[in-house]
């Protein structure tokens, strides 16, 4: 499973005071403390509160790179902003994200291309959130038809089915799960899938152990990848394990460190 | 409308391990061998880098054999009691690459030799040839890993590749690999998870993992390749995926297999139709060797040097080279 580690955001109190009085020190060790528990790529997103968010995604993507190659997930609703990160970024890069919208597609497709970067597409519309399982393949399908017509590679697109908190929309989840199964029979190549997955316990009480019940049953429905708190020991064992079963990774008795040396 | 072919494209590449040290690096070798390092599945040059030819190796031993059929002794049988003679045949007459000794006098049952002679013998081997060395232990754990310290250290800096690790068995030779700069085989007994775990291991001990060739276990034609075969195939699959753990060299012990082979060494009167017992141990040989170069062996280890000629040529026309 491709792991993007969520915690370089402006929206988390350390973070957001780091960027404020730009204190390199604690965004790279946030970034490296991520990358040691197995993260693929870090996710980097200046928050909310950024009054100029394009500035502070530049200097996020330099200090990050001054102390690990990972790749990076440009975090930002503004295609500005995402532009601005991969204008000074020397690695890999994930783009997060575009929605079905026409003009997002437009800005972001072609840009993800040129970078030779991953994709998130958001099953999201300016109508809102899907409610249904239907609604959300019908947006999957819209982004796949894009990015195909501009020529977009399909296995670098990451469908995210939008999950919603499990005290919200408790009758959404099999929903989800089960679009995401289905998201890989719009095309072949299939598409891959992904899902933001702390959102499916916000606001409850057992927050690390819904969010690990809910990654192990999204892997059993072709799960691809996910952005999660990675220094939650207990669900990053649990994703290796999911590639266990799944066969995506050969057992040996020291599976999870075989993992984390990778 | 003519089609295409199908290009894949893999995310991981087999590791590259040097074996051997030249005069330059200070050693005493006069090449050295790399293996590994290919991007794509055996001789599908298209699909990724393929940067070394899979390698043979000429088997000797510290004693004279007692258990090789007359027809692979034959090619020999002038030299046979004298290993050091033995090996300078492979290499002048043969023009072997490497040498693969084992030393199989330190066994209890075929010599029980101390680590002083069989470390004088390494030292005398070193001086009479000058390609890369592969030294393999007697077999017996107990005592191999009385003998192969000293073996070790008397091929200090010459990055030899020592064999064989096993999981319940890694230790000494680990610790002997890492304290002279040597590479080692890793032995697990067609176990693709064993494989794993021992390279685990053996990394946890601080030895780099580029110096990690996997000996998988094999069969010869007949007597289990089939199994080898899968195993090989099944962790070459998964290096190519990204596993770094998966993504050792293999080295299989083609004639060790081979010529214990009925089949290999039965004598045309025992199987008149099976035809003569000289063609017939050698076919035995090159077909082994063939069918897992397909599976993904990089190092083989062969004794009859007219298998391995057939063995090279197949390897320079699927090469394209």
């Amino acid at each position: 499973m491709f792991i993007i580690g969520e915690l370089i955001n402006g929206m988390y109190k350390k973070i957001g005071l780091a960027l404020r009085q730009k204190d390199k020190a604690v965004i790279q060790a946030c970034a490296l403390a991520q990358v040691k528990a197995g993260a693929d790529a870090l996710d980097v997103n200046c928050g909310p509160g950024s009054s100029d968010p394009a500035a502070d995604m530049r200097w996020l993507v330099e200090a990050i790179q001054e102390v690990t190659d990972t790749a990076l997930s440009l975090d930002s609703s503004k295609p500005a902003v995402i532009e601005a990160g991969l204008s000074v970024l020397k690695g890999k890069a994930v783009i997060n994200s575009t929605t079905a919208d026409p003009e997002k597609l437009e800005a972001l497709v072609p840009l993800a291309k040129k970078h030779n970067a991953k994709l998130i597409g958001l099953t999201i519309s300016a109508k809102g959130i899907p409610q249904n399982k239907d609604m959300r393949l019908e947006l999957a399908a819209q982004i796949v038809a894009a990015c195909s017509d501009m020529g977009f590679p399909l296995e670098n697109l990451y469908l995210d089915p939008i999950v919603m908190p499990v005290n919200v929309a408790q009758s959404q989840m099999l929903d989800i799960l089960t679009a995401m199964q289905e998201f890989k029979i719009i095309s072949d190549p299939a598409p891959k899938s992904i899902v933001g997955l702390s959102n499916v316990s916000q606001g409850t009480k057992n927050r690390s152990l819904i969010n690990r019940t809910f990654l192990v049953m999204a892997a059993a429905c072709g799960l691809d990848a996910a952005i999660l708190d990675p220094l939650d020991e207990q669900l990053m064992a649990a994703a290796i394990t999911s590639d266990l079963i799944r066969n995506r990774q050969i057992y040996c008795d020291s599976y999870l460190d075989a993992y984390r040396k990778k | 409308m003519p089609s295409e072919l199908a290009i894949e494209k893999s995310s991981g590449a087999v590791l590259s391990v040097t074996i051997g040290q030249t005069q330059a690096e200070g050693g005493s070798r006069s090449s050295v061998i790399k293996v590994g390092g290919q991007s794509a599945l055996p001789f599908l040059v298209r699909e990724g880098a393929v940067p070394a030819k899979p390698h043979i190796s000429y088997e000797i031993w510290d004693i004279p054999p007692q258990d090789w059929p007359d027809e692979v002794l034959k090619p020999f049988k002038d030299v046979i009691g004298n290993p050091l003679d033995w090996a300078q045949k492979c290499v002048e007459a043969y023009k072997a690459k490497s040498l693969c000794v084992r030393l199989q006098g330190a066994h209890p049952d075929f010599g029980d030799k101390g680590p002083e002679e069989e470390a004088r013998f390494i030292s005398a081997l070193l001086k009479r040839v000058a390609v890369p060395l592969i030294i393999v232990g007697s077999g017996d754990d107990q005592k191999d890993n009385f003998i192969m310290p000293a073996c070790s250290e008397a091929a200090k800096g010459e990055r030899c590749l020592l064999g064989s690790a096993v999981q319940d068995n890694y230790k000494t030779l680990v610790a002997a690999a890492l304290a002279d700069g040597h590479n080692i085989i890793a032995e697990s007994p067609i176990d693709i998870n064993i494989a794993k775990q021992l390279n685990i291991l053996i990394s946890d001990m601080g030895l780099g993992i580029e110096r990690i060739v996997i000996n998988p276990t094999i069969g010869a034609l007949g007597y289990g390749l089939e199994y080898a075969y899968s195993i090989m195939e099944r962790a070459r699959l998964a290096a190519l995926a990204g596993d770094r753990m998966m993504a050792s060299p293999f080295i299989c012990f083609i004639a060790q297999e081979t010529w214990r082979a009925k089949e290999a060494k039965a004598s045309i009167d025992e199987f008149p139709s099976w035809g003569g017992a000289s063609e017939r141990g050698i076919l035995w040989e090159a077909v082994t060797a063939a069918a897992l170069l397909q599976a993904g062996a990089d190092i083989l280890v062969m004794r009859h040097p007219t298998a391995v000629k057939q063995v090279e040529s197949y390897i320079s026309a699927l090469s394209g080279r």
